[in-house]
């Protein structure tokens, strides 16, 4: 196949449990590969991504870095999919919304058992948290919406395989019924 | 307190289904439900502390922590609103030097915000401990501040802060019907039973509460349920924001409304009633007493009335401030002494309603009808109206008009007329039915007030084109947000999803896909919820993109997408801790400003 769909992946403020997920797709990789080419992702440890089909981000917003990765993908995916209940709504990181940020630093920093040393990191190098860990819908445009946590194998594949054959991706009940 | 609790206990039966009248008591005492209040109520009731605290947690006049010696609050409804609400709840804060939704240091007073408190007509209107205050402006803010200060009881607060006008610029069939008490009991005793429910149902009476289910249909399925304990329950919870009708029918036509509710309690067969009002309207609650006490008097309450063997017996049920027990099957939880969760129907109150018993609720307005129908018979009522909505409908009709107050039509009266009526001019468009219901806009004045073209449970304001249509969907949004009972998913998260939805677009932050996303998301709620509360959430959004899409899509912004929130602003705290204010220390707020 001359031109692949071209696939970044990434995980901001997540558990890399999707992508873990997403790998459960066990043999049928070696389909996938056949039709996608991966750009930016943990498995081709590429650093930037640059024009690409289908972007899959894994996590919500928690910090300033993740609103950039956010925006590097926005800018370079033509479909962007948030995957995951973090992606969709912030998730377990998001528990820490309902404690002031301040509140959070100074117990890991400062008055935390067993701190020493006591201080707030600074470093330029460092990302600066958000007040509350966002939804990636509250940052950027997203085109679709993968629930689960974290979505299933076979989530991952009837969404990919509908998109590369150009089907209008549509979950099934019994892939999104969890109880 | 010990000794207070047992008392309440005692007087209310150890009966847990008085729980909401026992809480009132607790909380007008103490300013709150203090902990140890709860424990104590939970063994002498029987019922596990958790359901005393969803209750407490439930309602919005009851509270766990302490509110002021003096609870302000002042009406939040639009009509509030467009009578200057906003700087009159600052001007109190300032005065008072309290923060809203807060106690002042010293615990004498607190401010805060009531959905609706129903004078629409007399605002901004608000609630001293209960009680409803009027036509507020700065100097009666002034004095009310002096009064607090001084800690002076209510008692000795000046009548005119409390006075309720009932405002009735038109009445019709119902209003200008004469009226001897009894009458409507004897007619039907003379009568007949049997041939008193086929005059209610000749006349072709619907419930008024805006639904306009058929009255004598709802009675008669009741009447032929197995079980012989039944109920009828007048439904006084007017919350619906501009709805203010029952409050004047219960002021001045009080005897008709306790009538009509016994001749459906002999229809039925129902030894009990009762009167659920909402808690909007404590000052009406002694006086109601007194007529219940005088109809007891005069034998048309009671054992053997009027000397015919039917004993039947109104108990008044005060509400505390939820709109959702407007909703039958909610009204009769909250009857129960439980927190108002609208209940799976089927079944129906009619088959299994109060305590599990068929149950006949009806609106206000309802029984007024019924017992004009009971005296002159169905044809009376029936030659009036149209052909599926008969009789009058009595209005509330509040906002930009020349007199706002009461109205009663027949049925089939087209907008224009009431708004020449009540003096309404330059009018940009017309919320009918309350938030719940619809707006109209200034090319739909000829359609006309009934259940074939526009249903209404009586609320009608009127916005002239100085207004913000999208003020007040915001507002309205808000509120069905504050209101929503949390029991369904759709409604409980929908309801807060629209409204930060609605408040991206509102201030200017919404880009090209955020009214369709805004669209999908009152599909959802309206599609998905379990209540008549969520499936009208997204009534005033829905109704308003319908008819002015343009107004939505003049506030967006052209970029393919903005968050609705400031992201540099999120990273302020972390800057300050971290001590940073670098480049790096910063977002633009979309990409494009970044690149």
């Amino acid at each position: 196949m001359a031109n692949k769909i071209r696939v970044a992946t990434t995980s901001l403020a997540g558990c890399f449990g999707c992508h873990m997920s997403f790998l459960d797709i066990d043999e049928r990789m070696l389909q996938l590969v056949e039709l996608v080419e991966f750009d930016r992702s943990p498995i081709t440890d590429i650093e930037h991504c640059t024009n690409c089909d289908i972007g899959l981000i894994e996590g919500g917003v928690c910090n300033s870095e993740n609103v950039h990765v956010l925006r590097e993908f926005r800018a370079n995916c033509k479909i962007l999919v948030a995957v995951g209940a973090c992606a969709i709504n912030g998730g377990l990181p998001a528990m820490r919304n309902h404690i002031t940020l301040e509140e959070c630093l100074n117990e890991a920093y400062m008055d935390g058992i067993g701190v020493e040393n006591p201080q707030i990191p600074s470093d330029i190098e460092l990302p600066l948290l958000l007040d509350q860990v966002r939804p990636i819908h509250e940052v950027v445009k997203i085109d679709y919406f993968l629930p689960g946590c974290p979505p299933s194998a076979d989530v991952f594949w009837k969404f990919l395989t509908d998109l590369i054959e150009g089907r209008e991706p549509a979950l099934p009940y019994e892939l999104v019924h969890y109880d | 307190m010990k000794q207070f609790i047992q008392c309440i206990a005692e007087n209310n039966q150890h009966q847990s289904t008085h729980l909401l009248k026992m809480l009132r008591e607790i909380q007008d005492r103490y300013h709150y439900i203090p902990k140890d209040a709860i424990e104590q109520l939970s063994e002498l009731l029987n019922i596990p502390r958790t359901q005393i605290i969803s209750v407490v947690e439930f309602y919005s006049f009851f509270h766990l922590s302490p509110r002021g010696k003096y609870e302000l609050l002042i009406s939040d409804s639009i009509t509030d609103h467009m009578l200057g609400k906003k700087n009159l709840l600052d001007y109190l804060a300032k005065i008072l030097s309290v923060t809203v939704g807060e106690v002042r240091e010293d615990g004498l007073v607190s401010l805060g915000n009531a959905s609706c408190t129903g004078m629409c007509d007399q605002g901004p209107a608000g609630l001293v401990n209960g009680y409803a205050l009027t036509r507020l402006d700065q100097p009666a803010c002034d004095q009310i501040a002096a009064l607090i200060n001084q800690q002076k009881p209510l008692v000795e607060w000046p009548s005119e802060l409390f006075q309720v006008d009932d405002n009735i610029y038109k009445s019709g069939l119902l209003l200008n019907q004469p009226y001897v008490q009894g009458a409507a009991l004897r007619a039907m005793i003379d009568r007949g039973i049997k041939a008193t429910l086929a005059e209610v149902d000749g006349s072709g009476l619907r419930g008024r509460g805006g639904a306009g289910f058929k009255t004598a249909t709802k009675w008669k399925f009741c009447s032929e349920e197995p079980q012989t304990e039944r109920y009828v329950v007048c439904n006084a919870d007017e919350g619906e924001p501009g709805t203010f009708k029952d409050r004047v029918l219960l002021n001045s036509y009080t005897d008709q409304v306790f009538e009509g509710m016994a001749v459906c309690a002999a229809i039925i067969g129902a030894r009990q009633g009762f009167l659920y009002l909402r808690g909007e309207y404590l000052h009406l609650h002694d006086k109601l007493e007194r007529i219940l006490e005088q109809r007891r008097q005069n034998g048309l309450l009671g054992t053997n009335i009027m000397g015919v063997g039917l004993d039947f017996d109104i108990e008044i049920c005060l509400g505390a401030g939820a709109y959702i027990c407007g909703e039958e099957s909610a009204l009769i939880e909250s009857l129960e002494g439980k927190a108002g969760i609208p209940r799976n129907r089927p079944p129906y109150p009619v088959t299994q309603g109060y305590l599990g018993k068929p149950t006949v609720v009806n609106n206000v307005e309802t029984f007024l009808a019924a017992t004009g129908i009971a005296v002159n018979g169905g044809d009376w009522f029936a030659s009036i109206g149209t052909e599926k909505s008969k009789g009058t409908k009595i209005l509330s009709i509040s906002g930009d008009c020349a007199r706002p107050g009461i109205y009663e039509y027949p049925f089939g009266i087209t907008v224009q007329t009431i708004l020449n009526d009540c003096g309404a001019v330059d009018v940009l468009g017309i919320q009918v039915g309350g938030p719940s219901g619809t707006f109209i806009s200034n090319q739909e004045f000829e359609r006309k007030l009934a259940f074939e073209d526009l249903a209404t449970g009586g609320s009608f304001i009127i916005f002239n084109s100085s207004r913000d249509i999208l003020d007040m969907v915001n507002n309205f949004t808000h509120f069905f947000a504050h209101e929503s009972c949390g029991f369904c998913t759709p409604c409980r998260v929908g309801t807060a999803l629209l409204k930060k939805q609605l408040a991206k677009i509102v201030d200017g932050h919404g880009s090209a896909g955020d009214v369709v996303a805004l669209e999908e998301l009152c599909q959802l709620v309206k599609n998905h919820s379990h209540c008549g509360l969520g499936q009208t959430a997204a009534n005033p959004i829905l109704t308003t993109l319908e008819r002015y899409p343009d107004l939505y899509h003049s506030r967006l912004k052209e970029i393919s997408f903005e968050p609705g929130f400031d992201l540099d602003g999120a990273l302020a705290t972390a800057r300050r801790l971290a001590n940073r204010d670098d480049a790096g220390a910063h977002l633009a707020q979309t990409e494009s400003e970044h690149e």
